[in-house]
């Protein structure tokens, strides 16, 4: 059966955390939940655990109204952004804990908690203490803790966004491991990320969360090449789209005093004026192309980030090698115009580069 | 610089020291004297300056027709009174304490906030205030004069303490754990007494502490609420404080009535030099 949500809503102050929020959790998939902070995400989490009860909508589960099932009751498992683990037992201690609280035959909890422990890298750790732990360790006993009930519902908040980046880069794989072989078909796995590097990686089914509403749902690769609203497309892209007001006259896409050529999945627009939506990675440094001025140079691992400004516009472009601009630099760049994307004036896409419209 | 301020540091810190020493070192020579050693003029040296004897110390065991002091029933008393009273009050008040800290209460304008303030406005009306209603309401339930009457009083004034120390204290436990252990199978008083509880042992035993040292320390209500059949600890201390108790017997008592609390002091002090106790107190 699957888990399916109908208006979920929750507004404990003036805005709403949840905002008609519905779904339908197939058992066996993994379903990413993207949206920036404060969007939302914890909160719907916490609804599917029961630790949130919403102030409208009906949610199912195995033919049982949710909403109904106390939380001790629900059999899910949580990992938190935060490392939570109970500090007064050791590795070992906290991972039983969950067995030992169903009274589950002490031989038993050994041969699972060793299993477990081993899935997430930890044998040999079983009687440290929580605190002797660096933060990837203690995120991977709380993994353990929560891989070990076999849980039919698997909830994890952002759990990768608190360790440093070679922690996260390692303990993604780890993840993407433990989905491809450990899940079992009959568990629901819930991820949060405000990563979409994270979203595309998990390649599940992706629900786009902002101030508490679903603004898109669909693969990763759907979201990532058709993105329903300006919004998505923001929130989707690291960094986000630029977006740009931009003009069609005979055959040319005008904006800010510059003229490119129309692309054939454009001529059908409507409208004279829409939002000109285009990645940072598609545009490239060009020295027969439009000038801007240098905002910003930030350096980011291997790739360098340029905030551009041009009259009233402003877009970021990334360079995929490591180079140093100083403020005010006039730089020359071109855009790769087979990838354009075209919002309508309300920020809904009329056209992709991959054929998808909204309109 | 560096040579003076070092010297005034330590200067300030021995003189410190001394001014807190001096009282126990001077009643802790003074009960080892006799009539001779006490009326000879300040002496502090055993030995050198004075030959030690046990009188002071033997009154303590003694009966009080064979000259005793007979503080053994004050002290067995105060020593219920505050240990029940503490553990009663610690009790009831870590469980306030957790709602206060955990659950959200509101009864018109009055939410969590006025409440744990309400707790603590108990301690903040002098004592004088508080005296005649209580005297008043023991009258009434007849239990003036009785351990159990001064057991209710200091549990209306120690819980205030371990209100404010332990929702403090839960208030550092991130609610995410109580949430994990409801997650992982634990109803909510499971996840209060296997999770929250252990957890919060360094701030129940300083709660316990605090408790323990106010109790034993009051004299104003053991003096204003008993009369002749219960007598407690500081008010028997202070009734010996005349003419007729050699100044011996009275250093030796009093020494003895301050000693579970230099014990008490000395636990505290090691949990908090510890560490984990840092975020516990402010």
């Amino acid at each position: 059966m699957n888990l399916v949500a109908e208006n979920l809503s929750y507004k404990p102050d003036e805005q709403f955390h949840l905002n008609e929020v519905s779904f339908n959790f197939e058992k066996g998939n993994i379903y990413t939940i993207l949206g920036r902070t404060l969007s939302g995400k914890t909160t719907l989490l916490k609804t599917i655990a029961g630790l949130l009860t919403p102030d409208t909508g009906a949610m199912q589960f195995e033919d049982k109204d949710f909403l109904k099932v106390p939380v001790w009751e629900r059999n899910i498992a949580m990992v938190y952004q935060q490392f939570i683990n109970y500090p007064h037992l050791n590795v070992f201690e906290n991972v039983a804990f969950p067995l030992k609280q169903r009274k589950v035959d002490d031989q038993l909890i050994n041969d699972e908690v060793t299993k477990s422990l081993k899935s997430v890298g930890l044998e040999g750790y079983e009687t440290r203490k929580i605190q002797e732990l660096s933060g990837g360790q203690q995120q991977r006993v709380s993994l353990a803790r929560s891989l070990v009930k076999n849980a039919k519902i698997l909830l994890l908040d952002e759990p990768l966004v608190n360790l440093d980046y070679k922690l996260r880069e390692q303990l993604r794989e780890e993840f993407k491991n433990i989905f491809s072989q450990g899940l079992s078909e009959d568990s629901i796995v819930v991820f949060s990320t405000t990563d979409p590097r994270e979203a595309m990686e998990i390649n599940g089914e992706v629900i786009v969360l902002d101030e508490g509403k679903v603004l898109q749902v669909g693969s990763a690769k759907e979201i990532f090449e058709n993105p329903k609203t300006l919004k998505v497309a923001e929130i989707s892209n690291d960094p986000p789209m630029n977006i740009l007001k931009a003009s069609i006259e005979t055959n040319k896409i005008k904006f800010e005093e510059i003229e490119v050529e129309l692309p054939n999945h454009l001529s059908n627009l409507k409208e004279k004026n829409f939002n000109l939506g285009i990645r940072a990675s598609d545009i490239k440094l060009s020295d027969s192309g439009f000038e801007f001025e240098v905002e910003l140079a930030e350096i980011s691992g291997s790739e360098t980030l340029l905030h551009l400004k041009r009259g009233n516009s402003r877009i970021i472009i990334s360079i995929e090698e490591v180079l140093n601009f100083n403020i005010h630099d006039k730089v020359k760049i071109s855009f790769n115009i087979s990838k354009i994307y075209a919002f309508n004036e309300n920020g809904v896409l009329s056209s992709s580069p991959f054929g998808g419209s909204y309109v | 610089m560096g040579k003076l301020y070092k010297f005034l540091k330590y200067f300030f810190i021995t003189f410190w020291a001394v001014f807190v020493v001096a009282p126990f070192l001077w009643a802790l020579t003074t009960s080892f004297k006799d009539f001779n050693s006490v009326n000879g003029g300040a002496t502090y040296i055993p030995w050198v300056d004075f030959e030690p004897k046990l009188e002071g110390w033997r009154v303590l065991i003694k009966s009080p027709a064979n000259g005793g002091v007979d503080i053994i029933e004050p002290y067995f008393n105060s020593l219920f009174v505050t240990c029940t009273a503490s553990l009663i009050s610690i009790v009831l008040g870590t469980l306030s304490a957790y709602a206060l800290s955990r659950f959200t209460f509101k009864a018109g304008f009055v939410k969590n906030n006025d409440i744990t303030f309400f707790f603590i406005s108990q301690r903040i009306m002098p004592p004088i205030v508080l005296s005649i209603p209580f005297f008043l309401f023991l009258g009434a339930i007849n239990l003036l004069d009785s351990l159990i009457g001064l057991i209710v009083v200091y549990i209306v004034l120690l819980m205030p303490i371990a209100v404010w120390i332990m929702v403090d204290f839960f208030n550092k436990v991130p609610r995410e754990i109580d949430e994990t252990a409801l997650i992982d199978g634990c109803n909510p008083y499971q996840a209060f007494f296997k999770v929250v509880l252990p957890n919060s042992i360094p701030g129940l035993i300083v709660a316990g502490m605090f408790c323990i040292i106010f109790g034993w320390i009051d004299f104003f209500f053991a003096f204003i609420l008993t009369f002749t059949e219960v007598q407690l600890l500081p008010v028997k201390i202070v009734a010996l404080n005349s003419s007729i108790t050699p100044w011996w017997s009275l250093s030796a008592s009093a020494l003895v009535s301050v000693a579970p609390l230099i014990i008490v002091a000395f636990i505290v002090e090691r949990y908090l030099s510890k560490g984990n106790l840092s975020g516990a107190i402010k």
